[in-house]
């Protein structure tokens, strides 16, 4: 599973880098979006196929006068951040725990990877059964978008610690709690930091999915669903691009935070 | 966590197979959980089916050829998406990769376009492409080709320079130095995207089919849910997981085969 590519993509964080760059990039999208225009003016497709690009920003401008807008949009937000919270504080912790200890990692370790192999979207069906299809059901399938991620990369960023850091927590007897706010913690950050912002992305991934699949309730991705039900494609565009600049709005958040959490390294 | 002391034990537990049983010991350990908890009936078959009624399930639909057509569907459905996504991503990556003209130019809005969520874009794809398989096959593959088209372009760009000059000092022509010198030294990102892109594949399948199908695994899974027969859906899960594991292990194994020759030289 590995929507990770995108995370990578661009550490730095600035989607756009400056200067003559910027005109020629927008070029491609700007004819895009003339052809699009054109295709609908000249009626080679029906308006309820393909609406048109002002037809979608004025769909956009209602559903934003209309106040059930922010309603949906802080649904989508509240599920993330809860699933996000849930799933990356208990991957912290299982993390830690394979990461500090041998013998978990022994114990443990085999499970936890035969269980990375499920394909994701496959729990949908076993948490509904198990949480309903209603909120909890969608917050527990968003908690585990998260959980897995950021079990991952703790687990490898402290086993990736050099031994002389660890030998050192020895020689300075530093117990238990010492070694792992001393030394695991800080020496896996931006391990940490990294499981966190794919845990972001996959959360996100999730909360669309549960919107998708689970019982229709306020959110983003119910409204996708609505538009096709209701075969209203400019619904569904309207929906998408807010989806999609929700989407871009996280990673870039989770890329800050990043670049903030491992800043005193590099310093 | 202190390196030196270990004892005998410990020693015993760092081999193959003592690893190997020990990784054992915690699922063995559920699975008598699972069974126990399924005897005794503390949880409903609802929540939780026994161990048995899976395995029965397991069995009924590998004995009537169900479970084997509908993987065989999804498995076909997997490779035909991957196989255009990575072929066509594969292409705009080493385009992307080798001319910085082109990077300024598609960067911005197909890094955009990446953004949008795959699974977004399912119910738009039912309304373009109708439920059928040209539907499933168009997600999967644009799900696969994201990521075949960021490690691409990313590790063609890192070829060093070094070896591009070696290339035209050689007066190897564009083609030639393209699949000799540039391609071989770009392998190991080149696969990354394509485990990557045959990982987002297989998510997007299950996502797919549980949308809108009538074969192939999610179908299974959804069908169990409707008819409550659970032991079916969990049936199926294992299944994912399986061959999940298979495809994985399998592309790593390549992998390594690939790269063999990296090692040699270092």
């Amino acid at each position: 599973m590995s929507w990770i590519a995108l995370a990578r993509e661009r550490p730095a964080g600035s989607l756009w880098p400056g200067g003559r760059p910027l005109v020629l990039g927008f070029a491609l999208p700007a004819l895009l979006l003339v052809v699009w225009q054109v295709i609908c003016l000249a009626r080679w497709l029906p308006p309820y196929i393909l609406p048109s690009p002002v037809a979608v920003v004025e769909r956009f401008a209602t559903e934003l006068a209309d106040g059930r807008f922010g309603q949906d949009v802080w649904a989508s937000l509240s599920r993330v951040l809860k699933g996000f919270f849930f799933g990356s504080a208990a991957g912290l912790a299982f993390g830690l725990l394979l990461g500090l200890s041998r013998w978990a990692d022994r114990l443990l370790g085999p499970l936890f990877m035969a269980y990375r192999q499920i394909a994701l979207f496959a729990w949908v069906p076993l948490l509904s059964m198990w949480f309903g299809g209603g909120e909890t059901g969608k917050v527990a399938f968003v908690t585990l978008s998260a959980f897995a991620p950021v079990v991952v990369n703790t687990w490898r960023a402290i086993r990736a610690i050099p031994d002389p850091l660890n030998e050192l927590g020895a020689v300075l007897t530093f117990n238990r709690l010492d070694h792992v706010s001393l030394i695991a913690l800080p020496g896996a950050l931006p391990g940490i930091a990294t499981g966190l912002r794919s845990a972001m992305i996959y959360a996100w991934l999730a909360t669309v999915g549960a919107e998708l699949f689970l019982d229709i309730a306020p959110g983003m991705g119910g409204r996708l669903n609505e538009g096709r039900d209701k075969f209203e494609v400019d619904l569904m565009l309207v929906a998408l691009v807010v989806l999609t600049g929700l989407g871009l709005l996280f990673s870039q958040a989770a890329a800050l935070i990043e670049r903030r959490l491992v800043r005193w390294r590099t310093r | 966590m202190s390196g030196g002391r270990r004892g005998t034990l410990d020693e015993a537990f760092r081999s193959w197979p003592g690893r190997a049983i020990l990784g054992l010991i915690v699922p063995v350990l559920l699975g008598v959980v699972w069974f126990v908890t399924a005897q005794k009936g503390w949880l409903p078959e609802q929540l939780l089916p026994s161990p048995v009624a899976v395995w029965q399930a397991l069995a009924d639909t590998a004995a009537s050829g169900d479970l084997w057509t509908n993987s065989l569907i999804s498995l076909t459905r997997v490779g035909e998406g991957f196989a255009i996504g990575a072929a066509v991503g594969l292409i705009l990556g080493v385009v992307l990769g080798l001319s910085r003209r082109a990077r300024e130019l598609v960067d911005p809005l197909f890094l955009l376009l990446a953004q949008v969520p795959p699974l977004g874009l399912i119910p738009l794809a039912i309304l373009a492409l109708g439920v059928d398989e040209a539907m499933k096959v168009a997600v999967i593959a644009w799900a696969s080709f994201i990521p075949v088209v960021l490690n691409v372009k990313q590790g063609i760009g890192d070829v060093p320079r070094s070896l591009h000059e070696l290339a035209e000092v050689l007066t190897f022509d564009p083609w030639y130095a393209l699949t000799r010198v540039v391609l071989p030294a770009a392998v190991p990102p080149i696969f990354t995207g394509l485990r990557e892109g045959l990982a987002n594949a297989w998510q997007t399948m299950v996502a797919a089919e549980l949308f809108a199908s009538t074969e192939g695994l999610g179908y299974m899974i959804t069908l169990g849910r409707q008819l409550f027969q659970f032991d079916m859906v969990l049936a199926v899960v294992l299944v994912l997981g399986v061959v999940g594991l298979a495809v994985n292990g399998t592309l790593a194994l390549v992998e390594r085969r690939l790269l063999r020759w990296q090692g040699q030289a270092a």
